[in-house]
């Protein structure tokens, strides 16, 4: 399966999730400039983390009008798989390609370590390959996770089951001291309400090799690949 | 034309660094204070030829990137 890496300038997880991609699970990978217009045919657009122009502003709200932005938005229009990590989940936010945005962490301290998630549903081509309720281990690594949505935008995302990852404690339930920013609903990762683009905050592309102490991210990646499979 | 445009979040929202603020400032000594908002400043100069087009525009600025409008609001303030 190909997939599409994008590089903003100040983007510096990139080459973390084209190692996984390419090294640990033997996929093509290609990856796009900013300032291209071309997805190359790739079948996945990968996001990655990062400070993309410096978090100027907000958050992702100048990558999102970069030229390579224009092209991913029509490529998700058309039904493209798209997602986005950290610094792409909040870029993905900012296009409006998901709801909701994000906010200072409620603690305000940059938060960097492992979490505990659950896995809330496992019917789509980013959770195929985990369990319902699962309970996995990933790394955060960020400033901006509050995620906050408008009372009818947050019922919405919850009737639709668009909440695809929860922060939890290591027995899967929802506790203040699970959530390590404030999120919403203990929120972590969402998609669109056709189900092809998606934005979390942990990191899956640190998370899937043994030496990095979790492979639980591979999972993500995984069903990215099954999805496009049985295609 | 010089406008201002503040940025700030929106009333029901919790503003995590305006709390942090306000506590500072009580555990300075100060008394009395209500809330603390804190938003960012931005500063535009522009050569629109009416003001009526430079409000045009600074509101169009506003709603496509100086401001989300999902958890901020903005005043804008034209000086000549």
């Amino acid at each position: 399966m190909k997939f599409g890496v994008v590089i903003f300038p100040g983007s510096n997880c990139d080459q973390d999730c084209v190692h996984v991609l390419k090294d640990v699970l033997g996929q093509g990978v290609v990856t796009l400039w900013h300032q291209e217009t071309s997805l190359k045919g790739v079948k996945c657009v990968v996001l990655p983390g990062g400070f993309s122009y410096g978090d100027y502003l907000r958050t992702g709200a100048i990558a999102r009008f970069s030229p390579i932005m224009q092209s991913i938005g029509a490529f998700a229009k058309d039904g493209g798989v798209v997602i986005g990590i950290c610094n792409g989940f909040q870029i993905l936010l900012e296009a409006g390609l998901l709801p909701g945005a994000m906010m200072r962490n409620a603690g305000l301290r940059f938060i960097c370590r492992f979490v505990t998630l659950r896995v809330e549903r496992t019917e789509t081509p980013f959770t195929n390959r985990f369990r319902q309720g699962q309970v996995i281990r990933l790394p955060i690594a960020h400033n901006e996770g509050n995620y906050v949505a408008e009372p009818e935008a947050l019922k919405a995302i919850r009737q639709r089951g668009q909440v695809l990852f929860r922060y939890c404690d290591a027995n899967g339930e929802l506790t203040d001291d699970s959530n390590p920013n404030g999120s919403t609903d203990a929120i972590a990762g969402i998609t669109n309400t056709a189900g092809n683009v998606m934005g979390l905050m942990p990191h899956p592309e640190r998370a899937s090799e043994p030496a990095l102490g979790s492979v639980d991210g591979r999972l993500l990646f995984e069903s990215l690949i099954e999805a496009h499979a049985h295609a | 034309m010089k406008a201002t445009v503040a940025v700030t979040l929106k009333p029901g929202l919790l503003d995590v660094q305006g709390k942090a603020t306000q506590q500072a400032l009580e555990s300075l000594g100060f008394k009395g204070i209500k809330q603390v908002r804190v938003g960012k400043l931005i500063e535009i100069e522009l050569n629109h030829a009416t003001v009526a087009a430079t409000k045009r525009d600074l509101e169009r600025m506003c709603q496509k990137l100086l401001a989300n409008p999902v958890v901020e609001t903005y005043r804008i303030a034209l000086a000549r």
